[in-house]
């Protein structure tokens, strides 16, 4: 293993740990063929950040057999292989070998980015052409006249023509729609600025005039595309980022036919009826019944249940549960699109109405400022002509300062604000989806947490250890070793070097527990009343034994283990970090009224509601939102995703639900959930840096359009205005860079994960 | 002013040859992974074929 050993960072392999990695019959399913016999299949591996990571992947992958070529992307953390033949090559088992966790990545996410494509050709012709014009402008400016005045200016016209094709197009469609839809942008006041700015410098050249704007018009559209693309490089990264998580949902099923052929059929053509094979560890893919088999299901996701439910034949079974312990047959009772997810699906779409209300800061100011200096520019053409009849004059003036006042440092006053902050939150691990979620996470006076997954981790632990004789102990976690149940997994640990009996036969009694043979004795470990069958009665009654889990030795309980989720690492802190900043904290769940108590008082949550259905959690968070509260909701599961959709801004952990993940404005890939304060304070200080921002664009208004109505306005004046407003906006957003801490914290813990690294 | 005649020209020429070669940079995918083509130059060159792919 290199010296990088996997987990360094943004190690995501919480809930995946449980999940078997997928069939081969899934991977073919997920590759793209390119003809013959050949196919592509794309891999999400995290956890690659290095130069020797990228050489022993593709090292090993090039020598499995059938693979013709794998490389690595560093900057997606993904490796594409291409592979022929029918079988396919077993990618998983060498990456795990590795010590690298992969998981499948849908070829259709993966189209190419056409729109960062044509934002960086933008900015490319924008930045020539700039760069071109202002040469001539500086000869211009500093004395050229007659006819090599008139040469220069023609020129600068052809320059600009690509320009404006190029890197002015985006923003008149922009504009364009903005207008059709009965709506203002910022794009407006650009389109409309850049166009005249051009049209009136192509009349000034043509009757050999003076002044000439082509450099203007040019540069703020360089200036303006720098903003916009650095926005979208921003978010483009985390939408990869959240793209690259592994896939909860499960992507097909073996189906079992009437003539005991088995096929892998995708989730969309499974049908009411079907015979379903689910393997341990895999997740169920639609709605069904169990005909046959015994098993654990961790609901955690569904529906916020902490403790696993044990199924056997005739039982419900909810599409999204991860079948954990036996390999169930089960009957479809509804094709993919009828159930339990698709249902969370239409229950989003039907709560999201409140938040597409939600308009820009950008986009109000505009609202505001567009009329404003349009009517102020006619007001200063028609002044001109009152005054002195010269209605050239008068077009002159005004056209200068729709120039002087065109939003070149109000159009980068926002995103540049955003790509820095969003730059912030991605070194602490939290994704931004959306510009406007930061505006909109600012504005939150309540904040709703789920309890499984979110608040805890969703994974049991072991809570009584020191009350349990350690020779038992460790019996039980080597047993425990053998299964993947959530509960042997948080006793696993405890295994220690004492002398223990050797088990000369381990098996797991799916839906019981494990049994183990050591000569004549039988040890077993699971649920109360299938461990200790010969177990006294003073144990029996004593309440809620019954479905404790316990450790048994010929029969005789000996040992009883209880267990309790495990609040996820720093909740308490966050949460208290939350009320300082004045955010009251209320939790929603659709556990057990006892479950949730005990969390609440370990957190210090005072108002919490149990046991609520999905809908109940939306009808919570209107009720929140009509009493004029802006919510926010931070949750996981699939039962969490309607409220997510709610609430007015939404967070969601790596280890969410897909769609929960699809539907949140952040994701935050660390366990810490720290990262919810952190980005309510970045968020607000970017919130008041946007303000300042757009003061100091007014203010140069203020300043420059007196100039500009008096007919002060040179090309040279308007060029150094727009310029200096433009780096003035840009220095005051990098001030949120500079605040220290956060990243300091983040700089020792990364040295912290090093040293380790370097030990083991 | 007759130096303009060439100089204006080549020099547009100079600027659109650097244009044109970053326009093809991007389009043959050259920054598809910037952090990778960092990280691989710290790889044994002797290792790989000429097609950047690892021998065996």
């Amino acid at each position: 293993m290199s010296c990088c050993a996997p987990g360094a960072e943004m190690a995501l392999d919480v809930a995946n740990a449980m999940a078997a990695p997928p069939s081969s019959d899934e991977i073919k399913l997920a590759s793209r063929s390119l003809g013959g016999d050949i196919h592509q299949t794309e891999l999400s591996v995290p956890t690659v950040h290095c130069a020797a990571c990228i050489r022993a992947i593709e090292t090993a992958l090039a020598r499995v057999e059938n693979v013709e070529l794998a490389r690595v992307n560093l900057s997606t953390k993904r490796v594409s292989v291409r592979w022929h033949g029918n079988e396919v090559p077993p990618l998983f088992a060498t990456l795990d070998r590795l010590g690298y966790r992969a998981h499948l990545f849908d070829p259709e996410t993966q189209e190419r980015d056409k729109t960062f494509f044509e934002l960086i050709r933008a900015v490319a012709v924008a930045g020539f052409a700039a760069a071109n014009i202002m040469l001539l402008s500086v000869s211009v400016w500093s004395g050229a006249e007659g006819a090599t005045r008139d040469l220069f200016h023609w020129l600068s016209a052809l320059i600009a023509i690509p320009a404006l094709v190029f890197a002015g197009g985006i923003y008149f469609r922009s504009a364009a729609n903005a207008l059709r839809h009965g709506r203002m942008n910022m794009d407006v006041p650009i389109a409309v600025g850049v166009s005249l700015a051009y049209a009136m410098s192509l009349y000034e050249t043509i009757n050999h005039g003076k002044h000439a704007y082509f450099d203007a018009s040019v540069s703020l559209l360089f200036f303006l595309l720098i903003g916009r693309t650095l926005d979208h490089v921003m978010r483009e990264r985390a939408r990869t980022a959240v793209n690259g998580l592994a896939r909860l949902a499960s992507r097909g099923a073996v189906v079992l036919r009437d003539d005991s052929s088995r096929d892998y059929l995708p989730v969309g053509d499974i049908e009411p009826g079907m015979r379903l094979l689910i393997a341990a560890g895999e997740r169920i893919p639609v709605d069904g019944d169990v005909l046959s088999g015994d098993s654990d299901l961790d609901c955690s996701i569904v529906s916020g249940e902490s403790a696993p439910r044990a199924v056997s034949a005739g039982m419900h079974l909810q599409a999204g549960t991860l079948n954990l312990t036996g390999p169930l047959t089960m009957q479809a009772t509804a094709a993919a699109k009828d159930s339990f997810l698709a249902e969370m699906v239409r229950l989003m779409e039907a709560a999201e109405g409140g938040r597409s209300q939600y308009r820009k800061i950008a986009d109000r100011v505009s609202a505001l400022y567009a009329p404003v200096v349009h009517v102020g520019a006619l007001a200063t053409f028609l002044g001109w002509m009152a005054a002195t009849g010269d209605w050239h004059r008068a077009m002159t003036v005004a056209i200068a300062v729709l120039i002087i006042t065109c939003p070149c440092a109000l159009g980068l006053a926002v995103p540049i604000v955003q790509v820095v902050a969003a730059r912030r939150l991605f070194e602490a691990g939290v994704m931004v989806k959306d510009g406007s979620a930061m505006e909109r996470l600012a504005a939150i006076d309540t904040a709703v947490f789920d309890k499984t997954g979110t608040l805890t981790m969703g994974r049991p632990r072991l809570v009584n250890a020191s009350s349990i004789d350690p020779a038992l102990l460790a019996t039980a976690a080597k047993m425990a070793a053998h299964s993947r149940h959530p509960y042997s997994k948080a006793l696993a640990i405890y295994e220690g070097s004492s002398s223990q009996p050797k088990f000369d036969a381990v098996r797991e009694e799916p839906g019981f527990g494990i049994e183990a043979l050591t000569g004549k004795d039988v040890w077993r470990l699971g649920r109360h009343g299938w461990a200790g069958w010969k177990a006294e009665p003073r144990l029996e009654d004593t309440s809620g034994a019954s479905d404790g889990t316990g450790l048994s030795k010929n029969g005789m309980i000996v040992a009883r283990f209880a267990f309790e989720d495990a609040p996820r690492q720093d909740a308490k802190a966050a949460l208290e970090e939350l009320k300082r900043a004045g955010v009251p904290v209320e939790m929603l769940s659709g556990d057990t009224t006892k479950a949730c108590g005990e969390v609440a008082r370990t957190l210090g949550i005072v108002n919490f509601v149990p046991a609520l259905l999905p809908s109940g959690k939306v009808e919570w968070i209107e009720t929140l939102t009509h009493a004029g509260h802006k919510v926010l909701m931070v949750g996981d599961g699939l039962n969490d995703t309607p409220a997510l959709g709610a609430a007015h801004v939404s967070m969601a952990p790596a280890t969410a639900a897909d769609i929960g993940r699809k539907a949140a404005d952040f994701v935050f890939l660390r366990d810490s959930l720290l990262a919810v304060p952190l980005a309510l304070d970045i968020s607000r200080r970017a919130g008041r840096l946007i303000r300042q921002n757009i003061a100091i664009a007014i203010v140069y208004n203020a300043l420059a359009v007196p100039i500009a109505i008096l007919g002060y306005v040179t090309p040279l004046i308007a060029a150094v205005a727009m310029s200096a407003s433009s780096l003035i906006v840009i220095a005051n957003a990098m001030r949120l860079q500079g605040v220290k801490g956060a990243r300091e914290a983040t700089a020792v813990r990364r040295r912290a994960t090093v040293v380790e690294a370097a030990r083991s | 002013m007759t130096m303009l005649v060439y100089l204006i020209p080549a020099a547009l020429f100079l600027g659109a040859l650097g244009l044109s070669g970053f326009l093809w940079a991007l389009r043959s995918g050259q920054y598809e992974d910037l952090d990778g083509a960092a990280e691989r130059i710290l790889i044994e060159p002797d290792q790989r074929d000429n097609e950047g792919r690892q021998s065996i």
